[in-house]
């Protein structure tokens, strides 16, 4: 018995958004007379921060503080229309329909300062703690509670915003394929270490390195947590998990967690991601969305090390043991393949997840 | 930790934002760690009933006859719904965007397709009544030849799967069995390159796993108006869903969800609630419909399985110089997203590369197994595996080392996509970089100099090829997937009118965030001129073209002998408005 390492990797991108576009995200803001906002949507928090990137897309828009937003989702009476969170287009669109309706209603907010401050709402500023004064006068200025507290109970204003982001639908030739998909593209590059053992088939994922681009970062901690969960789902993909082991044949459907395959915690890698930003054009501040995409390169990463540990191509997924073993004997043993560069310039320690 | 290089792009970024960058803490964050954030089924209706599906034990079968009478006078049962129950019982997720046919059942009415498939639903007092009621719903089948293989179905003779699609595959353009995507002449590039390598990639189905299950929870309110609480990921896609299905006026529908217990595309399907609604309304009760844990992994509609073929045409320098896919999408019995996802999947091909020569055809194939749906990386995860693995052998038929090879074929700012439109915004060539650098992975001097930014958009690299086109794989005429090329297209043709994109208009406001807000260029005419040259935008901190010679430069392709050309047809005319799927691709629906 042997165990042997190999290293593999993968480039890839990532298209933002529904293909074809024509999905459409509506965003509606307005303040309560305190000056504090609430964002009515209809965008779905599936644990992904939904909720939160749209709060500090809101809150960067208007220019008030992010704890002075909070983010109402999902009823259908009072949130206005969105297509749904998937293809990675929470952020990327909802993101631009929060942006349109946070300027309008900060438009308001201005005209409702100029009028109390005698000035031109042209030449007024916010600092982003609360306060709205004239660019290059600090001291010539108003809180937004004071701002929206006159515009409610002393000029009759509303102090709100309308937003919508679509991307026209594109058509697509029958023939060529031609066709106008997504602007937006995220990038990634990941290299897997792994280590697989020629007597039990069994692959141990040591170690993943990789770099996104993913536009503007809105929010790092949770670009981390989209990026490391989709990296094990990834894992889990390449190694562990299909209801159908030996598909086309459907036998051996899983009914529970003790018969569907997945990583435990003892089987978890560590990861280290470098991001890169490189603004989206139309993206909301520049950015992209890390959604979807964090799980693909891991799986052909994965693949290409376990070539590269023992000169075995599995093609079919999930490599399991049983694959490798066959492989193993079809080649008359292992065939290691040449070992690509050192160790790796980071130790576990310096990521946030456990070693 | 997640380390950010802001040293790259710096100058295409304005870092001086005030909150939108850092890491402030969600704001349903103590909701999600003291357990206080409430999921649908948190939700509390005095006279709760519950409801469960009789599913299919066959892949595929008659029904001869459906009995309901002991489960209906069983303990605590209030209603049971068949087929005949559902007001609009046939519907296809898309046919909200008009895109492809009615093809599938709530309650199945004289065959079903796969194991699983609802055939008969059961409300009672308690979730034991209608487990236990379920057992007595008597129904006789006639078991009918099953296919599970994508290839198989596709063959002349196979078993019909799905009635609407009699051929077993979705149908496009009303014209094809199968997506086309078509650049150039990959036959007669095949034909001189070095190596030509084919492959077989198969990607196997994967179900979601969600921590919380399908499920959602109806309730007549007193304005004569149902309100549900839900998991779906499409809040108005499920409304629009159930709306049809039980044949309400949308506004009569109440939806309420937005915190979902994880998605990952199982629950865009809204496989609970028109049964849920309907429930509601002839019972005059809330009711429940939850999937538990086994109908969830069995029945909820899992990520499909794709089988890819690729063939690449290399040199021995280490440039592709052609690429052939052709996949099928495993959609199970029913459409559901598949249609989308393989226009997807055709709009990414060949990949992050650059490649003088591509074409692809992406099929839908129906299957006895369960319908499959979207997840995660939908369209795209299975043939970036593929096509992942095919550039790892690739590189080692060229005898270079995998991310030098990489960086040797990615695309660049202004190289041309086979789907005729022009890249930008690229970044995979400084992606490699970084994380070859952070795994002590050696590269050359030269693959360390190259940039996204320079050596795309020149000479081949920014022209659409000269295509060779072909009436292949028509449908309902199996003999036509082997017929000749019946022409060409000339070199810059382009058939589909540049959308509107929209453009950021970024404003400063002295110490408050920069403002931006999408506004919509004018769209430039199509016409049978190239694509617009790559912008040479202002990139002071890319390197001058000069000093990063290029990796290898982009060899000139010499024009294949084609056949005379043929006249594209006119472009169709520019839309404005509310544009329906029908008038674009698919099938006209009404």
């Amino acid at each position: 018995m042997a165990r042997h390492e190999g290293r593999g990797m993968a480039s890839v991108n990532y298209p933002i958004g529904m293909n074809l576009g024509g999905d459409p995200s509506q965003a509606l803001i307005h303040s309560n007379p305190d000056g504090k906002f609430t964002v009515a949507l209809s965008a779905i928090d599936l644990g992904q921060g939904m909720k939160q990137v749209s709060r500090q897309i809101a809150a960067e828009t208007l220019g008030v503080p992010v704890e002075d937003v909070y983010v109402d989702t999902a009823d259908s009476d009072t949130g206005p229309h969105d297509m749904g969170s998937f293809a990675s287009r929470g952020t990327h669109r909802m993101g631009n329909a929060v942006i349109a309706a946070a300027r309008e209603a900060r438009g308001v907010l201005l005209e409702a300062a100029a009028e109390e401050l005698e000035v031109n709402a042209a030449d007024l500023v916010t600092d982003g703690r609360g306060n709205i004064h004239v660019r290059g006068a600090p001291t010539r200025s108003i809180t937004v509670k004071a701002t929206a507290q006159a515009a409610q109970f002393k000029q009759g204003r509303t102090i709100a915003g309308r937003g919508i982001f679509l991307l026209p639908l594109s058509a697509v030739d029958a023939e060529t394929g031609e066709m106008n998909p997504n602007t937006a593209f995220a990038h990634a590059c990941l290299v897997a270490d792994v280590a697989v053992d020629d007597e039990t088939g069994e692959v141990t994922v040591l170690r993943m390195t990789s770099a996104y681009e993913l536009g503007r970062v809105i929010n790092p901690r949770m670009v981390e947590q989209q990026l490391v969960g989709g990296a094990w789902m990834g894992m889990s993909h390449a190694l562990y998990e299909t209801p159908e082991p030996y598909y086309p044949d459907p036998a051996h459907g899983p009914r529970d967690f003790n018969e569907y395959l997945m990583p435990g915690p003892g089987d978890i890698a560590p990861y280290h991601v470098t991001v890169l930003e490189r603004p989206a054009p139309d993206g909301p501040f520049g950015g992209k969305g890390p959604g979807e995409m964090c799980a693909n390169p891991v799986l052909p990463a994965i693949a290409n090390a376990v070539y590269n540990a023992v000169g075995v191509r599995v093609d079919e997924l999930p490599i399991t043991p049983e694959k490798i073993l066959r492989g193993i004997k079809a080649n008359g043993g292992v065939r290691p393949q040449p070992r690509r560069g050192g160790a790796v310039t980071w130790r576990p320690r310096d990521v946030a997840v456990p070693a | 930790m997640l380390e950010l290089r802001k040293d790259l792009f710096a100058d295409e970024r304005d870092d001086t934002l005030n909150v939108v960058g850092k890491s402030v803490q969600r704001q349903d964050m103590p909701g999600h760690v003291t357990a206080r954030t409430r999921f649908f089924d948190d939700h509390a209706f005095d006279g709760l009933l519950h409801l469960k599906v009789v599913r299919s034990p066959h892949p595929h079968a008659r029904i001869r006859s459906i009995d309901v009478s002991a489960a209906a006078r069983a303990p605590g049962v209030k209603r049971v719904l068949r087929a005949a129950d559902v007001p609009v019982n046939k519907n296809t997720l898309l046919s909200l965007i008009n895109f492809g046919k009615d093809d599938e059942p709530a309650l199945a009415v004289d065959k079903v397709c796969y194991v699983g498939e609802p055939v008969v639903a059961v409300i009672a007092e308690s979730e034991a009544a209608a487990l236990a009621a379920r057992n007595l719903v008597r129904i006789e089948y006639e078991p009918l030849t099953p296919v599970f293989d994508v290839e198989e179905a596709l063959k002349p003779g196979a078993p019909v799967v799905n009635p609407t699609y009699p051929n077993n595959y979705f149908e496009y353009h009303e014209r094809f069995d199968h997506q086309k995507l078509r650049f150039g002449d990959v036959e007669a590039a095949f034909a001189r390159a070095d190596i030509v390598i084919e492959h077989r990639y198969q990607m196997s189905p994967i179900e979601h796993a969600p921590t919380e299950t399908n499920g959602s929870i109806a309730a007549p309110e007193h304005n004569d108006r149902y309100v549900v609480h839900t998991c779906a990921q499409g809040l108005f896609f499920s409304l629009g869903t159930t709306a049809k299905i039980v044949n309400l006026e949308s506004n009569r529908l109440h939806f309420i969800g937005g915190t979902v217990g994880g998605g990952f595309g199982g629950k865009v399907d809204s496989l609970t609630e028109p049964l849920a609604v309907l429930g509601a309304m002839l019972t005059g009760r809330p009711v429940r419909f939850v999937l538990d844990r086994e109908e969830e992994m069995l029945y909820g509609s899992p990520r499909g399985a794709e089988r890819i073929y690729i063939k690449d045409g290399l040199m021995r320098d280490g440039r592709i110089v052609a690429r052939y896919v052709r996949s099928y999408f495993d959609a199970g019995a029913y459409t559901r997203l598949s249609s989308y996802a393989a226009i997807k999947c055709t709009a990414h091909i060949p990949g992050p590369y650059w490649i003088p020569n591509v074409a692809s055809d992406i099929h839908v194939a129906y299957t006895n197994r369960c319908p499959s749906t979207a997840m995660r990386g939908f369209g795209i995860t299975a043939v970036d595996f593929a096509l992942e693995v095919q550039m790892d052998r690739l590189a080692e038929a060229a005898g270079l080392d995998p991310m030098e090879f990489r960086i040797l074929n990615a695309y660049r700012d202004g190289d041309v996509k086979p789907h005729r439109r022009v890249a930008k915004n690229t970044a995979l060539i400084e992606c490699v970089q970084v994380a070859a650098e952070k795994a002590n992975w050696p590269l050359s001097d030269q693959a360390r100099r190259q940039s996204s930014l320079v050596g795309g958009g020149t000479g081949a690299r920014a022209e659409i090829p000269a295509t060779v086109l072909d009436q292949r794989g028509q449908i309902g005429r199996p003999e036509s997937r082997g017929a000749p090329a019946t022409g060409t297209l000339p070199a810059g043709a382009m058939r589909i009118p540049l959308t509107k994109e929209p453009v950021m208009e970024g404003t400063r406001d002295g110490r408050a965030a920069p403002v931006q807000v999408p506004r919509y260029a004018p769209a430039p005419a199509p016409g049978p001129a190239g694509p617009p040259p790559a912008a040479a935008a202002s990139r002071p901190a890319a390197p001058p073209a000069s000093s990063a010679p290029p990796f290898y430069p982009p060899a000139p392709s010499p024009a294949p002998v084609a056949p005379p050309p043929v006249a594209p047809p006119a472009a169709p005319p520019t839309q404005h408005g509310a544009m329906r799927f029908s008038s674009v691709f698919g099938t006209r629906r009404r």
